[in-house]
């Protein structure tokens, strides 16, 4: 039975804008846009941000890792206003509670040193073994979390494991400091499709045993609707729909997101594509004044090129889209 | 019918760097037909070999790549041509009007310099001579609004294109002489899912007006099935299952293969999936006996010792598999 927690991780109004060139040429782009959400308030769960490029989902995770400084609004997590960290104490419990683990794993491990090295740098600088001569005993627990073992990596470098390996490695190394939260950018789409789903179906078995949630960043909707509890769909900034997984994309409210869903190549070649057809292609979106969909949505409206929508309730999700706005505002009336 | 039959192909990457040399056996004896008005899909995961086998294939073999063995025989006419033995002069008669190629990362096949028109005079000028600039401008406009481009596109610089923008324009220039063979190296991947879903329903309709065949290189299972009507999966360096995409998907025999399709996850499908344990073998000691038996979870002595050779087991549907191989017989 779900019951109310506080959420351990809320955004309030998170913009950010990054400015470009000088002078004449100087131009806005926002890349996150009033973001709005929560996580934790209904247990630990798995929440899903997913979006195609460009659609500012990394830039939102890097505002919640505390590595961009947001323009505005506010981050709170575990209660406390995380927007701005100052002080080395406050710091250092940020990034013990919530870790990242990268897109590309053969990035995230200097191929100059041994894999089992970045466990005893951690273990070391977050002072959770009090003797280099702990540190085995210490690893192993964890590397047994992720389905793998000291004897497995010692002395290895990263050239000698794979792919879904090093991720599970970078995993295991981010559990380290027992955090509440993972932030994961994208963290499969440089494995191979045979070994993927064993890191993905570890974020469910962290999320099931150890407690730990995951902020899950993906532009894949079919592994976000496998492991996730709750997805948002982000579109040039903004949150468009955001909800339970299986409502957002069973049943799909926003074009956006119907669209985007019914682009998915199924693996199966009886179910094939039909051709999606947009009414424009995509060009300058960011720079919409109104909804950044109404260029290409089939159903645009007046009121969407000149008027953002707000987000309003339906069918048990959020939705930013004039079609729902309009319902609602009969429904009220 | 059969349009291009390569035979036995062995390619080897071979580098030498301090007087240490080194040999990844990229293509490592691969028999595959490409037959006349159909898609060809080939799948595999990063590094076994697929792109290179491509390249073969076209008959683009540059060092470090080196052919050891096998032959690419293409029919044109009532002609078989080799391929891998022609002489530069020979190929150009035949390159882009015949057989034409859609290279992978395409973002960055298109010179920065030039409006996308001069790309295309070049390649058209190079390979038609004598064509005045009328024509050229019947053709190329024809060809563009054909595939539902707008003719802007021929005064944008590729800069001021979007990705899958610029994927369109590749495959117009590649497919722009009519060629009956065309590859295409992971021609989607680097694309958003809507406009990828875009340039499947293009190719879709390339081949379905021209008739001509397609082979499409890529590790996406999900552009597989909603493309290729046959489907050859390759693991570490060879083709272990050629069969129809209904027969991949649907009745795969292979246990690579099976982990593969029964890998993959689905919207609205939240059952377990598990993936397969370990990781392929390095190509460049590539082991004796069956590729995958280090990870297969049914082998048996026999697939230490020998390597399974890819055998027939129903129509159209070839395995390397000796567990494959004796159920089928028994099937049968």
């Amino acid at each position: 039975m779900p019951h109310n927690h506080q959420p351990i991780l809320q955004t309030r109004n998170l913009s950010k804008v990054f400015i470009t060139g000088m002078g004449f040429a100087k131009s806005r782009l926002v890349a996150v846009n009033r973001a709005a959400f929560q996580m934790g308030a209904q247990g630990t769960e798995i929440f899903t941000i997913a979006g195609e490029s460009g659609s500012g989902k990394s830039t939102l995770a890097k505002m919640i890792l505390g590595l961009l400084e947001p323009t505005e609004g506010s981050i709170t997590f575990r209660g406390r206003n995380v927007t701005s960290i100052k002080g080395r104490k406050d710091r250092l419990w940020f990034m013990k509670e919530v870790q990242p683990v990268f897109q590309n794993p053969f990035e995230t491990f200097s191929p100059l040193n041994r894999v089992d090295d970045y466990f005893l740098e951690t273990a070391v600088s977050f002072r959770l073994i009090k003797r280099r001569q702990e540190a085995p005993e210490y690893l192993e627990k964890f590397l047994e979390l992720v389905g793998l073992s000291l004897h497995h990596i010692q002395g290895r470098y990263p050239h000698e494991l794979s792919g879904g390996e090093l991720q599970r490695l970078s995993i295991a190394r981010a559990l380290m400091t027992r955090p509440t939260l993972l932030v994961a950018d994208e963290p499969v789409s440089m494995i191979d499709a045979s070994l993927r789903m064993s890191v993905v179906n570890l974020f469910r078995e962290l999320k099931d045993k150890a407690n730990v949630n995951v902020l899950y960043i993906t532009h894949d909707l079919a592994t976000a609707y496998y492991i996730s509890d709750r997805i948002a769909i982000m579109l040039r900034g903004t949150i468009v729909e955001l909800g339970p997984v299986e409502k957002v994309l069973d049943h799909p409210l926003h074009p956006y997101t119907k669209i985007l869903k019914n682009s998915v190549p199924e693996p199966d070649p009886l179910n094939r594509l039909q051709p999606v057809r947009l009414s424009g292609i995509e060009s300058k979106e960011f720079a919409r004044a109104g909804c950044k969909f109404a260029g290409r949505c089939p159903s645009a409206m007046a009121i969407c090129e000149t008027q953002e929508p707000e987000a309003v309730i339906e069918d048990e999700r959020e939705v930013k889209c004039h079609l729902y706005s309009e319902s609602q505002g009969k429904t009220t009336a | 019918m059969t349009l291009l039959e390569a035979k036995d192909l062995k390619a080897y990457y071979i580098t030498k760097s301090y007087g240490i040399e080194r040999t990844v056996h990229a293509v490592d004896d691969i028999s595959l037909d490409v037959n006349t008005d159909e898609i060809l899909g080939i799948a595999g995961e990063s590094g076994c070999g697929k792109s290179t086998l491509l390249r073969v294939m076209f008959g683009i073999i540059r060092p470090p790549l080196q052919l050891i063995h096998g032959t690419v025989a293409y029919r044109s006419g009532d002609r078989s041509l080799d391929l891998l033995s022609l002489t530069d002069d020979e190929y150009r008669q035949i390159r882009w009007k015949e057989l034409s190629y859609i290279p992978q990362g395409s973002m960055s096949v298109l010179n920065p310099l030039r409006r996308v028109r001069k790309t295309f005079w070049d390649f058209i000028d190079t390979h038609r001579p004598n064509t005045t600039r009328r024509e050229f401008e019947d053709l190329v406009t024809g060809h563009l609004s054909d595939l539902g481009l707008p003719a802007e596109v021929l005064d944008a610089f590729p800069h001021q294109l979007s990705g899958g923008m610029r994927q369109r324009v590749t495959i117009a220039l590649a497919t722009i002489l009519k060629p009956r063979l065309i590859f295409a190296d992971e021609p989607t991947t680097a694309l958003d899912v809507i406009v990828q879903s875009g340039v499947i329903d293009l190719l879709r309709r390339i081949q379905a007006e021209a008739r001509n065949s397609l082979v499409i290189v890529t590790h996406d299972m999900g552009i597989h099935a909603n493309l290729a009507d046959r489907i050859a999966i390759m693991y570490a360096g060879q083709i272990i299952e050629e069969a129809p995409a209904k027969q991949i998907f649907g009745n795969p025999q292979h246990p690579y293969t099976k982990y593969l399709i029964h890998s993959l996850p689905r919207i609205g499908d939240k059952s377990h999936r598990i993936s397969s344990p370990g990781r392929p073998p390095s190509l460049m000691v590539p082991p004796k006996g069956c590729r995958f038996r280090d990870r297969c979870e049914q082998k048996r002595r026999i697939c230490r010792e020998e390597r399974p050779l890819l055998v027939s087991i129903g129509e159209n549907h070839k395995v390397a598999c000796f567990l494959a191989v004796k159920e089928g017989a028994h099937a049968s």
